[in-house]
C-alpha cells in the first residue's frame, strides 16, 4: 500500500487538508508530549491553539507563519494578514483580549524597504484594531533567491476565563458563518496564474477577536466550537470540526452567505467557494436556543453585517460534511492541494 | 432579460429540477427493467453532476456511467511522463491546472515541481503563448482537454507565436472512442449523453453514422442542473421507446453542422492518431497530432523527451491490473477490482475512473455505491 | 469535458472581446467563433476563447423545450394510467 506521505514534500502538504493533518500527525506529532491529562490543549489537539492552565485562568499560545504572493492585495498585505491571522487563532479559542504578539521577519536580499515600512505600517494599524501590541521581535535577512520575498511569523498570548475548542459540536447544534465566504483566498488567486480578471474582489483580512466577543457575550456558554475557515477554505474548517466532535454536519448551499463576484470567478475558473480561504471570518457551533441572539449579536457588528446560519450539526454520518445544493445532496470534500483554475 | 446571470440562473431552477427528476423516475419505471444504464462522455457532465448533488436524487434504477469524458483522466500514463521528463529537463512547462496533480509512473507534474521543475499552471493557451513572448528561453505548452479545447491550442498555433514556445500535444477526440464503448462485449451501455460543448463545435451530425452503426440513442445535452435532467429524460424516453436517434437537447450552443471555422483550425492544425487513453483501450484516432507542417513548434520533435530516467526508478505499472475499461462498461463493479481501496485510493489513484471527482471508482469509495444522502430531514438553515 | 462560461460581450477590439461574467470581466479571443461578435451580444468561453455567439431567443426557446418535454412525459403517464384503469375495470367485467 502506498502511504499518504510521499518522499517530496509537494504543495498539497501546505494548503491545510487531510494531506496536511497526516503529515503533522506522522511527522510533527512523532514522540512528542502525549496529550495532557490535565485538561490543557496542546500540540495534540491540532486546534488553533494551546490552551495551558495558570491559576483560575487559561494562558492561550499561538503561532503562525505568513507568505503570501502577492504581497501587497486587494483588501490587505502580508502585515495586515500575519497580526489577523494570529489574533483570530487566539480568538477561535475563545481568548479575545489579546496580552501580546511576538513578530519574526525573514527578509530576502534586495527587497525593496518601502515596501518593509509599508508592511510594517500595516501591521502597527492591524494591532490597533485588534487592541494588540507587539512585545518582542526578530530579523533576519537571506541571501536573493533563497526565499520569495519576505516571511512574517507572529505569534500570540492572551489569558482568557473560558476555553472554547474545536471539537465541542452536539447534534442539533446550529452552525454560523460570521460574514461572506472565499472572499480572501478569491482576491489573491485572480492576481496569480496571470488570470486577468477585472472584478471587485477584496480579501476580507481582518482581526474579528472582537467580533468574536459580542459573540460569546450574547450567550455565555452558548458557542461551543469555533474554527477560522482559512486555508482549505470553509469546507476543511468543518471536516476538522466535525472529525473532532463527532458528529455529522448538513450545510444549505442556498444559505451560504457568497458575495457576486466570487461566485462569478468561482463559476469561471471551476472553483468551489467552499475550499477558497478567507482571512476575517469564523465559523461558530451554537446551541440551537441561543442561534438567533447569538446571529443578531454578530450582525450588530461591522464585520458581521452578513453573518448567517448555514447548517447545522446531526448525529448520522459522523465526520463528513453534506450539502443540500436544492437540487440534490453532495458530501463536500476538501480540497486536495490549492485549488486551481481548471478546464474542465 | 438583460444579464447572462439571470438567464443562467433560469436553467437553476429547483421546482422545475423536481418535475424533471419525478418524470425521469416514472420513465426509468417504464422502461420495466432495473438497471437502466447510460453513459455520459463529458467530465464537466460529471463536475455539474457532483456539485449539485444531482446523483443523489437520480432514481435508483437508473445507472449513470462515467463514461472516458474527462480529459484529466483519459489522459495516459505515458502523456504524463513526457511532460515531467520535460519539467525534469529543465524545460518550463505551462499546463491547466487539471493536469498538475494527475499521476505519471512516478510523479506528477506537482512532483516534478517539488523537485524544482517550473510549472506555470494558465487558464488559456493564449497566457502561455503570452508567457513565452516574455523571455527567450523555451516554453512548452502540455496541450490537454477535447476538441474543444484543441480548437483554442489551434488558433494559437495559427497565431503565429513566438519562436520558443513548442506544444506537447496530449490532445484527445471524443466520437472514436464512443465507438470503443459500443463496441465493448457485454457493454451495458443504453445509450449516451453527449457533451454539450464539445458538440458545439463538432456539431451534432457527427454522431449519426454511430447512431445509426450501434442502433444506440444519443443526446445532446447541456451542463445546468435542467440541462441534465432533460438531456437524461429525453435519453430514458428514446431507450423505452426503442428508438435510436440523436437528439439535441442544447439548441442554444448546438447546431447539427457545428463551428465549422473552428473545425477547420482544428483539422488545419491537428490529425486523429490511434493511442491508448488510460485505462481504456487502444482508441483509433482518438489522439490529436500537430500535423507534420507544424513540427517546428512540436515538443515531441524538438525535444529528447528521455523517459527511461523516470522508468528507471517506478514502482511497478499497477495500470496493468486496473479494469476501468470494465467499469465504464457497466460490466464490472470497483469491488471487483483487486486494486480497489488499496493501492488505488482517492489521493493515489491508478485509473481514470479513481482520477476524477464523479469516477465510478471515486464515488464508491466515497459513498459506498449509490449516495443515499437524505434521512435526517431538512436543512432549516433558514 | 469543456468547462464553458456564457458572458455578454462589453466591447470588441479586433480578435479580442471584453467579456462580463456575472459581474467578473475578462478579456476573451475570438479567433474560433464563427459568427460576427458585437457589443450586447452573449458568447459561450471555453479556456478564454469564444466558442459560440449564443442568440438570445434560444435560451426562451431551450426552456420551451424542456416544458414540452415534461408535458408530454407527463400526458405519456397519464395515458399510461389511463390503460391500467382500462385493465381493472376490463378485468372487473370478466
Amino acid at each position: 500500500m502506498r502511504s499518504v506521505l510521499d518522499e517530496r514534500i509537494t504543495l498539497k502538504y501546505g494548503a491545510g487538508g487531510e494531506a496536511m493533518r497526516t503529515l503533522i500527525r506522522q511527522v510533527f506529532l512523532d514522540g512528542m508530549a502525549p496529550a495532557p491529562t490535565n485538561g490543557d490543549i496542546g500540540l495534540a489537539a491540532m486546534d488553533d491553539g494551546a490552551a495551558l492552565r495558570v491559576g483560575d485562568r487559561w494562558l492561550v499560545v499561538t503561532t503562525d507563519s505568513h507568505v503570501i504572493h502577492p504581497i501587497f492585495f486587494p483588501g490587505g498585505d502580508i502585515g495586515r494578514l500575519a497580526v489577523s491571522g494570529t489574533v483570530n487563532d487566539l480568538a477561535m479559542m475563545g481568548a479575545t483580549d489579546v496580552l501580546a504578539l511576538t513578530c519574526a521577519v525573514i527578509i530576502e536580499e534586495g527587497f525593496p524597504r518601502g515596501d518593509l515600512v509599508r508592511i510594517q505600517q500595516s501591521i502597527r494599524d492591524t494591532c490597533a484594531e485588534a487592541g494588540a501590541s507587539i512585545v518582542a521581535g526578530d530579523t533576519k535577512v537571506m541571501g536573493r533567491g533563497e526565499l520569495d520575498g519576505i516571511v512574517l511569523n507572529t505569534t500570540g498570548i492572551a489569558l482568557s476565563d473560558h476555553v472554547v475548542p474545536d471539537s465541542g459540536l452536539c447534534a442539533e447544534d446550529v452552525l454560523i458563518v460570521t460574514g461572506t465566504l472565499g472572499d480572501h483566498g478569491m482576491a489573491v488567486m485572480a492576481r496569480r496564474h496571470g488570470l486577468a480578471l477585472d472584478a471587485d474582489l477584496r480579501s476580507d483580512v481582518a482581526p474579528i477577536n472582537r467580533l468574536v466577543r459580542a459573540a460569546l457575550d450574547a450567550a455565555p456558554g452558548a458557542v461551543v466550537a469555533m474554527k477560522d475557515p482559512t486555508r482549505g477554505g470553509l469546507a476543511s474548517a468543518l471536516h476538522e470540526m466535525a472529525e473532532k466532535s463527532g458528529v455529522g454536519i448538513l450545510l444549505d448551499e442556498l444559505a451560504l452567505p457568497i458575495t457576486a463576484p466570487v461566485r462569478a470567478a468561482s463559476e469561471l475558473l471551476g472553483i468551489d467557494p467552499l475550499q477558497v480561504a478567507n482571512e476575517g471570518k469564523a465559523v461558530l457551533g451554537v446551541r440551537p436556543e441561543a442561534a438567533e441572539a447569538v446571529l443578531a449579536a454578530l450582525r450588530a457588528h461591522p464585520l458581521g453585517r452578513d453573518a448567517a446560519i448555514v447548517g447545522r450539526c446531526v448525529a448520522e454520518r459522523v465526520g463528513t460534511v453534506v450539502l443540500d445544493t436544492g437540487f440534490g445532496r453532495r458530501l463536500v470534500t476538501e480540497a486536495e492541494g490549492e485549488p486551481l483554475p481548471r478546464i474542465c | 432579460m438583460t444579464d447572462a446571470g439571470v438567464t443562467e440562473l433560469k436553467f437553476r431552477d429547483p421546482v422545475r429540477a423536481r418535475a424533471l427528476e419525478e418524470a425521469l423516475a416514472r420513465a426509468v419505471e417504464a422502461v420495466g427493467r432495473a438497471p437502466v444504464s447510460v453513459m455520459h462522455v463529458c467530465g464537466s457532465h460529471e463536475q455539474a453532476i457532483a456539485r449539485f448533488g444531482l446523483r443523489a436524487a437520480l432514481p435508483r434504477g437508473l445507472n449513470v456511467i462515467m463514461g472516458p469524458g474527462c480529459p484529466v483522466c483519459i489522459t495516459d500514463v505515458p502523456e504524463v511522463d513526457e511532460g515531467v521528463a520535460l519539467a525534469r529537463q529543465g524545460v518550463r512547462i505551462a499546463t491547466y491546472g487539471d493536469m498538475v496533480k494527475v499521476p505519471g509512473t512516478g510523479m506528477s507534474l506537482a512532483d516534478a515541481q517539488a523537485e524544482g521543475g517550473r510549472i506555470d499552471v494558465v487558464y488559456s493557451v493564449a497566457q502561455a503563448v503570452e508567457l513565452a513572448r516574455q523571455s527567450d528561453e523555451p516554453l512548452v505548452f502540455f496541450a490537454t482537454g477535447f476538441e474543444t479545447t484543441a480548437v483554442a491550442t489551434a488558433a494559437a498555433v495559427l497565431q503565429d507565436p513566438p519562436p520558443n514556445f513548442f506544444v506537447l500535444s496530449a490532445h484527445k477526440y471524443i466520437p472514436p472512442v464512443m465507438e470503443i464503448v459500443a463496441e465493448m462485449p457485454d457493454t451495458r451501455v443504453e445509450g449516451f449523453l453527449a457533451a454539450g460543448h464539445a458538440a458545439t463545435i463538432t456539431g451534432w451530425g457527427v454522431f449519426e453514422p454511430f447512431v445509426a452503426r450501434h442502433r444506440l440513442p444519443v443526446v445532446v445535452a447541456g451542463f445546468e442542473p435542467l440541462d441534465i435532467l432533460a438531456g437524461l429524460l429525453k435519453l430514458i424516453e428514446l431507450v423505452r421507446d426503442g428508438r435510436a436517434t440523436v437528439e439535441n437537447m442544447f439548441p442554444r450552443c448546438v447546431t447539427k453542422a457545428g463551428n465549422l471555422r473552428a473545425q477547420e483550425q482544428l483539422w488545419r492544425v491537428f490529425r486523429p492518431i490511434g493511442g491508448k487513453w488510460r485505462g481504456i483501450a487502444h482508441v483509433p484516432n482518438g489522439n490529436l497530432r500537430l500535423r507534420d507542417e507544424w513540427a517546428y513548434l512540436d515538443a515531441r520533435k524538438r525535444f529528447d523527451i528521455d523517459l527511461r530516467r523516470l522508468w528507471d526508478h517506478a514502482p511497478p505499472a499497477l495500470v496493468d491490473a486496473c479494469i476501468c475499461g470494465d467499469i465504464m462498461a457497466g460490466i464490472k463493479a470497483p469491488t471487483d477490482c483487486a486494486l480497489f481501496g488499496r493501492e488505488c485510493v482517492p489521493h493515489a489513484p491508478v485509473g481514470a475512473c479513481m482520477v476524477s471527482s464523479e469516477g465510478t471508482c471515486k464515488i464508491w469509495h466515497q459513498y459506498g455505491g449509490h449516495p443515499e444522502l437524505g434521512g435526517y430531514g431538512a436543512v432549516c438553515a433558514r | 469535458m469543456c468547462l464553458g462560461v456564457p458572458g455578454k460581450v462589453i466591447d470588441v477590439r479586433g480578435e479580442v472581446a471584453t467579456v462580463d461574467f456575472w459581474g467578473v470581466r475578462r478579456q476573451v479571443r475570438l479567433d474560433v467563433v464563427d459568427e460576427p461578435v458585437a457589443p450586447g451580444d452573449y458568447i459561450l468561453n471555453h479556456v478564454g476563447y469564444a466558442i459560440r455567439r449564443i442568440p438570445t431567443g434560444e435560451i426562451d426557446a431551450t426552456l420551451a423545450l424542456y416544458e414540452e418535454l415534461l408535458r408530454r412525459a407527463e400526458a405519456d403517464d397519464d395515458l399510461m394510467a389511463a390503460d391500467v384503469r382500462g385493465e381493472i375495470q376490463g378485468a372487473g367485467r370478466d
